[in-house]
């Protein structure tokens, strides 16, 4: 236990410290690619807490992610930025002259969504399977369609511009590991093990005294804090945000990668969350126009989506575990692996 | 301990039970027995919260807990098994028993994940408690185990243990029996008067083995059709005549 | 408001309702069988559309004929979907089915960006259903009087399969309880598949009638109106057909209304349908038409 500790304290400096290196190193586009796979990280943590360790199946993650984007870019930006960006329509007065520091607006990204959260909470958790997917749907849409027509407070169609860009490789990557720690600790603790109850059987649960209701809204909060706080740091990633960014598109990814990870496993959905990402942007030149030795084309807008459409498929319609199951890294796994491939491997000389 | 006063259970036109009047004092071992259908299982159902009764009310310990939520009643002091085993089947046989415990623990969220002092103290002992649960039935070897992965009787055991963590005073069975052999049911019976004895319990049990029933209750509710047909010791029950009309049908 | 303007706008309620009408028959029809949502049932309306524009203009069909053509070519595509991403789930956790779904939607959606382009394309006019018809001062399309009709005979024509024909009889069976059914030697397969066919085909002619409507195609135009329709489903209770249609209507109605009577609301015209779907189903999930069921334990 208390090696493991230590080793796993270890791994996060040396990998805090490999990625700041490689902030140092390497060129734009890759950093661009790390620090995008460290927000994933986050984002489909936070909905593997509600599909696969509480069985709520939410397409809601979009909404919540505007909540935080616009909540934090809307405390941070200076008043001379605002007035800037609202030029159809002046902002509303309480919000002109705001400007908080990053940390702070990060946290109140959080926050909103988690209040937005428990709004939409209370109806819509009563729902089942289903009704609940298109429940949390809608509500992403409602959202959507809010921040659209609220023109004095979001700037509507038009978008924030030159938000600052905060999501430094250093604070994604912090941000991450403590989405790693935490969701680690949540899920082996007592509470996590009633989650898992509520998923595997409610009606069992109920009867052991596990009181469904608060168990569902409290991991559709935290669900939701965390994808506020992941929807924020997009935002200071890309320094640009509009209602467009936040369809069920964004939701598809993040359950592209819960489901080619693993439902139910902390590890499969960041292993999930950097190959879907690398793979998002190798993938890109797809889109673009292509030269071929022998004929052009002008590039099919729409030929990435289709092969991780096809990619969700295959996962689900042959091998629905995911690449780990619900499977956990451990170092004891670890350990046990590498002895025995050493073992193995000295035996195999004769 | 626990009174049922007038308790009927209508869905739609069809009504499960009517008019239900149990009563059972502490510590007795009552059996509650009738055909396929005689709504035995919507009684349960009914006292510990997952239907609300349409009629009537349910007295335990002097407190009205009809309509309460079933985490409520299980709160209270009630405790069931499933007649189709429902136990959690992605966690293993300890994790079973550990998420009963969580009741009696009284830790939030925050404790939870934080792992404060407090929690680690709470988790050992709700961890020794469970291992000495699951060891009471030999289960202790196993606890590693998938939970759907053993043998139908010892499922069956595990859901009587799990019952047993959130440290009930009444326990309702649901056919504990079922499925098990004559060898079995006779363990499970000595069982069933041990765990009454060592946790101070009261039980009410569903079975359908007449050895069973007969063998560990004091006095038994007859159910057919909704209604009750019969209330008494298991002498009485044998030759009551109603009792062997509705289970031998007459012409 | 004057007179004229409600009636021109009673117009518009009913072919929008309608239309909403018929794709929702097809949702409540997967529904009723297998429990599923099927998510893709709004992009296979996009591609009856797409099939009638390319047997209109690539293979320049005559109109009647391409329809027909169009229509048959939706229901066997819907077959074809039944049997590539549901079957093989039939008995997996719900979840992983609607994940199918999900993903057959976005699949159909990128397909269709990729083969028909993301530039919308326009539906070169028909005389039949461009013309304009005045009634006093009211002037209406003519194709906004076909579609009522339309809607109306294919709801006898269905509501006729269903309660008095035999394969009628086994959906009928395969919705109450499917392993009975196979017991009772129905072939589940054949009529699960063939509901997939019907409900596609009717995704189809309201693919097909919309364009008539809006001659405007583009391969993303499945997804609002495949969400609302299956809101209009659930608002009529799931599973039946009459409830489906009521929810169509009264979804088209309250959508032209809010917006002919609160045009300050438009901007927030595509939040109507989920807010009533919430309301609903806080009020009466079952819907307005649906029966209620309880959880076996």
């Amino acid at each position: 236990m208390k090696r493991n500790t230590i080793l796993s304290i270890a791994a996060s400096l040396v990998i805090l410290t490999a990625v700041t290196l490689a902030d140092a190193t390497l060129g734009r586009f890759t950093i661009r690619i790390l620090n995008l796979s460290a927000i994933y990280i986050i984002l489909a943590l936070s909905l593997n807490l509600l599909n696969g360790f509480t069985g709520l199946f939410s397409l809601g993650h979009a909404g919540f992610m505007a909540v935080g984007a616009y909540v934090s870019a809307l405390l941070t930006m200076s008043p001379a930025q605002k007035e800037m960006n609202f030029f159809l329509e002046p902002i509303v007065p309480f919000l002109a002259n705001v400007q908080l520091p990053f940390p702070i607006a990060l946290i109140a990204a959080g926050t909103c969504a988690g209040i937005v959260a428990v709004v939409i909470g209370v109806p819509a958790l009563r729902l089942r399977d289903d009704y609940l997917a298109i429940a949390t749907l809608g509500f992403a849409e409602i959202i959507r369609v809010i921040l659209t027509n609220t023109q004095n407070i979001t700037n509507g169609a038009q978008g924030l511009k030159g938000i600052t860009k905060y999501s430094t490789t250093w604070v994604v990557w912090s941000c991450a590991i403590l989405a790693i720690v935490f969701m680690l600790a949540l899920v082996r603790s007592s509470y996590g093990r009633t989650m898992k109850a509520v998923r595997d059987d409610e009606i069992a649960a109920e009867a052991m005294g596990v009181n469904i209701v608060k168990v569902k809204s409290t991991s559709f909060v935290i669900s939701s804090f965390m994808a506020g706080v992941g929807g924020a740091l997009l935002g200071h990633m890309i320094t640009t945000i509009d209602p467009k960014m936040f369809t069920l598109i964004l939701t598809f990814n993040i359950l592209l990668i819960v489901v080619l990870g693993g439902n139910g496993s902390i590890t499969g959905s960041v292993l999930g969350a950097i190959i879907v990402t690398v793979l998002m942007e190798a993938l890109r030149f797809l889109d673009m126009p292509m030269n071929f030795l022998f004929f052009k084309t002008d590039g099919l807008p729409g030929l990435r989506m289709v092969i991780f459409s096809i990619l969700l498929m295959i996962v689900v319609l042959y091998r629905q575990r995911g690449l780990m199951g619900n499977k956990e890294f451990s170092w004891d796994g670890a350990f046990s692996l590498l002895g025995r491939k050493r073992r193995s491997g000295k035996g195999g000389r004769p | 301990m626990i009174r049922t006063e007038g308790v009927s259970m209508r869905f739609g036109g069809l009504t499960a039970v009517s008019d239900l009047n149990m009563s059972i004092q502490k510590n007795e071992i009552v059996g509650l027995i009738g055909p396929n259908g005689a709504g035995k299982t919507t009684a349960f159902n009914t006292i510990t919260g997952v239907y609300k009764p349409s009629d009537g009310r349910i007295i335990f310990k002097d407190k009205d807990i009809t309509g309460l939520k079933p985490h409520k009643i299980t709160e209270r002091g009630i405790a069931r098994t499933f007649q189709n085993i429902r136990l959690w089947s992605q966690m293993d046989v300890l994790e079973n028993v550990l998420v009963a415990c969580h009741l009696r623990m009284g830790v939030g969220v925050f404790a939870s994940t934080l792992h404060l002092p407090s929690y680690q103290a709470k988790e050992k002992r709700s961890h020794d408690f469970a291992m000495t649960l699951l060891e009471s039935v030999g289960l202790a070897d196993q606890a590693h185990e998938a939970a759907t992965s053993l043998p139908y009787g010892k499922q069956r055991r595990l859901e009587i243990v799990r019952a047993l963590a959130t440290q009930p005073s009444l326990l309702l069975l649901d056919e504990p029996a079922a499925g098990m052999n004559p060898q079995e049911s006779i363990e499970l019976m000595d069982f069933i008067g041990k765990i009454r004895d060592e946790y101070d319990l009261t039980i009410l049990l569903i079975e359908h083995h007449m050895q069973v029933v007969m063998g560990v209750c004091s006095r038994m509710y007859v159910l057919d059709y909704g209604e009750t047909i019969a209330h008494g010791t298991p002498d009485e029950i044998r030759h009551d005549p109603k009792v062997i009309e509705a289970y031998l049908g007459v012409d | 408001m004057d007179i004229a303007t409600f009636f021109q706008q009673m117009a518009n309620a009913m072919s929008l309702g309608s239309l909403y009408a018929l794709i929702a028959i097809g949702y409540t029809m997967v529904y009723g069988i297998l429990r599923l949502i099927n998510f893709a049932h709004g992009d296979v309306f996009m591609l009856g559309a797409y099939f009638a524009f390319y047997a209109v203009t690539a293979l320049a069909m005559p109109w009647g004929i391409a329809f027909i053509v169009a229509i048959g070519l939706t229901g066997l595509f819907g077959m074809g979907l039944e049997r590539a991403a549901y079957r093989p789930l039939r008995d997996s956790p719900k979840i992983s089915i609607m994940i199918s779904a999900i993903g057959a939607s976005f699949l159909i959606e990128n397909v269709g960006v990729v083969l028909f382009g993301g530039r919308p394309k326009s539906f070169p006019s028909i005389p039949l259903f461009d013309t304009v018809i005045h009634f006093g001062s009211v002037s209406v399309l003519s194709v906004s009087l076909f579609i009522p009709v339309v809607t109306l005979i294919i709801l006898a024509a269905l509501l006729w399969i269903v309660n008095g024909t035999r394969t009628g009889l086994a959906m009928r069976a395969v919705s109450t309880d499917l392993d009975a059914a196979r017991l009772m030697a129905i072939d589940v397969n054949k009529t699960i598949s063939l509901t997939f066919g019907i409900s596609s085909v009717l995704a189809g002619i309201g693919g097909i009638m919309r364009t008539m409507k809006y001659p405007q195609l583009n391969p993303l135009m499945g997804f609002m109106p495949g969400l609302k329709c299956f809101i209009a489903a659930v608002i009529g209770g799931i599973g039946n057909i009459q409830g489906a249609v009521l929810g169509g209507f009264l979804l088209g109605f309250i959508e032209i209304m809010i917006v002919a009577f609160l045009p300050e609301l438009t901007g927030y015209r595509d939040a109507f349908a989920f807010v009533l779907l919430i309301a609903v189903l806080l009020a009466k999930p079952s819907g307005l038409l649906g029966k209620n069921q309880t959880v076996k334990v």
